[in-house]
């Protein structure tokens, strides 16, 4: 374990220790929140639990559903704009002055076109992370430079080889700057649809408990959101160090 | 006399006017034959078109007007096959080794493994780059990301090397370096070498003839025989005629310098 991680976990740690001390010591009401410790006694409490087992699951297979239909989307959406400036010069102004429309409020529409599931809360993650990808996904094939394409003109690669070989690797960084947002957007999508617009799911049984002061329900399912969105976001963070990290050095000195 | 390897005959690039500006004519028309084997090298005043030249040369610009002929066949803004092109901008592929940026090309084309590894190493050999094969672009320097670049086009065997101020960002005890490195190249290989410099000194001491270009639209003012032995290297800095080759070149391009910066300065 590096330095670093051991001071991480060691902030964590102390963190929660001084949220412990607060609650224990009534600084911090029980109404309000109780200690960590109690919360992950709650926890265990829940995912015994056969019915919250099933919201939890069924919430995170959304996300992941928004997450993958908004990457592959949003990659196709962004390349084929890079590859079409026409195109690209009309939907370029929608696409910066897009997270000014609250995408929350087609729900209704998506519930007359998908009905009463878990459908709509789906697109409305979708729709928030996809822009994300989108834009980052431009950005990256913007910013291959030009003698990268020039030298593969020179070995004769063709279009879809240049892709595959030279654009994409060089836009990775990018990308996976756009992978790591799309994760953040599709969780605040499909949560936030279910907290104000659902009857399941994890952001239905929060904002229940938080309306009857379920304290033992609401805190530890707001952990279990924690964890998973910063386990998958640490994921592909030290994916993209592992992967691209050596191609940094290289563009800042260039 | 050897036989012509590129004939270029009226020469012309325009570009075209965009967003209400006029059209630009950066170029020609121009004729020049460069012959098989042959080291030729163009100056000019900044933005006179040498670079345009080079890349209407490689087939990576079409042409406006004129006709461009490699090996007997017409090129027309797609790159013909035995061109290699070096840039000044540094074009290795980050992500890659320097082994795998040199055996990017023959990849692609689907060389057999064993003619890769062997052309490869022969290359970084030539390049001086073994030590430095897992070793990433990010972790070297500018000069051996050049050299990883000349590896690259090298291990091709183009029979055609077109280079574009390659050694622009190098200091120049590097770039007297490189030049020698070259001129070993070049007679190791037999391939014909196009260089578009701006530094005087280097095109006289590389080349067996230079093109000297105006200023935009670029045409030749004279292009000059420099009468170098083939086996030379840059120990000719030494010799008398080098300073009289590049007073000429300088003779030629003041007054195009001034005028490509503006004119104000007097001649």
């Amino acid at each position: 374990m590096s330095a670093v991680t051991r001071i991480q976990i060691g902030v964590l740690a102390a963190a929660c220790l001084f949220v412990e001390l607060l609650c224990r010591s009534g600084a911090i009401s029980p109404l309000t929140m109780p200690p960590p410790s109690a919360i992950v006694v709650d926890l265990g409490a829940i995912l015994q639990s056969k019915d919250m087992l099933g919201q939890i699951a069924r919430t995170l297979a959304d996300v992941a559903a928004a997450f993958v239909l908004a990457v592959i989307a949003g990659f196709l959406l962004g390349a084929g704009l890079a590859a079409l400036p026409r195109l690209r010069a009309v939907i370029e102004p929608i696409l910066a002055s897009y997270y000014a429309i609250p995408v929350f409020v087609f729900y209704p529409v998506f519930v007359v076109l998908f009905g009463l599931n878990h459908y709509p809360r789906i697109a409305i993650g979708f729709l928030l992370a996809v822009v994300t990808m989108i834009i980052n996904t431009l950005n990256g094939f913007d910013r291959v430079p030009p003698v990268l394409l020039k030298s593969a003109r020179v070995m004769r690669l063709g279009r879809v080889a240049t892709v595959r070989h030279v654009i994409l690797p060089f836009a990775a960084l990018y990308i996976s700057t756009g992978l790591k947002l799309a994760v953040a957007y599709a969780f605040i999508g499909v949560i936030a649809a279910e907290f104000i617009l659902s009857g399941d799911g994890m952001g239905y049984e929060i904002a229940y408990a938080f309306n009857n002061f379920e304290n033992g329900v609401m805190y530890p399912l707001i952990l279990v959101l924690l964890v998973v969105a910063t386990t998958v976001n640490m994921g592909l963070y030290a994916w993209e160090r592992r992967f691209l990290a050596r191609q940094t050095a290289h563009r800042d000195t260039s | 006399m050897r036989e012509p390897h590129v004939i270029v005959e009226g020469a012309t690039r325009i570009y075209p006017g965009t967003a209400g500006r006029a059209p630009l004519h950066a170029l020609g028309p121009i004729d020049l034959t460069v012959r098989k084997g042959e080291f030729f090298s163009v100056v000019g005043p900044s933005g006179c078109g040498k670079s345009t030249l080079l890349e209407l040369i490689a087939g990576l610009q079409p042409l406006t007007a004129g006709r461009l002929v490699f090996e007997g066949v017409t090129v027309n803004g797609d790159v013909p096959p035995g061109v290699g092109v070096v840039f000044q901008q540094d074009a290795s592929f980050p992500w890659l080794t320097v082994c795998d940026n040199v055996a990017f090309g023959l990849r692609r084309v689907g060389a057999p493994a064993p003619e890769i590894e062997r052309r490869v190493e022969s290359a970084l050999r030539l390049m001086g780059l073994q030590a430095f094969a897992t070793a990433y672009p990010a972790q070297l320097s500018g000069g051996m990301r050049q050299r990883v670049c000349i590896a690259r086009t090298l291990v091709l065997e183009p029979r055609l090397i077109l280079l574009d101020e390659p050694f622009g960002a190098l200091d120049r005890q590097t770039r007297l370096l490189m030049g020698d490195e070259l001129l070993r190249l070049w007679r190791a290989t037999g391939a014909t070498v196009v260089l578009v410099t701006h530094a005087l000194d280097e095109a006289a001491l590389l080349s067996d003839r230079i093109g000297v270009m105006s200023a935009r639209p670029g045409r030749w003012l004279e292009i000059i025989e420099t009468g170098w032995p083939k086996e030379r290297d840059t120990g000719l800095v030494e010799r008398p005629e080098l300073s009289g080759l590049t007073a000429r070149l300088w003779a030629h391009l003041r007054k195009e310098a001034v005028q490509a910066m503006g004119g104000g300065a007097s001649g």
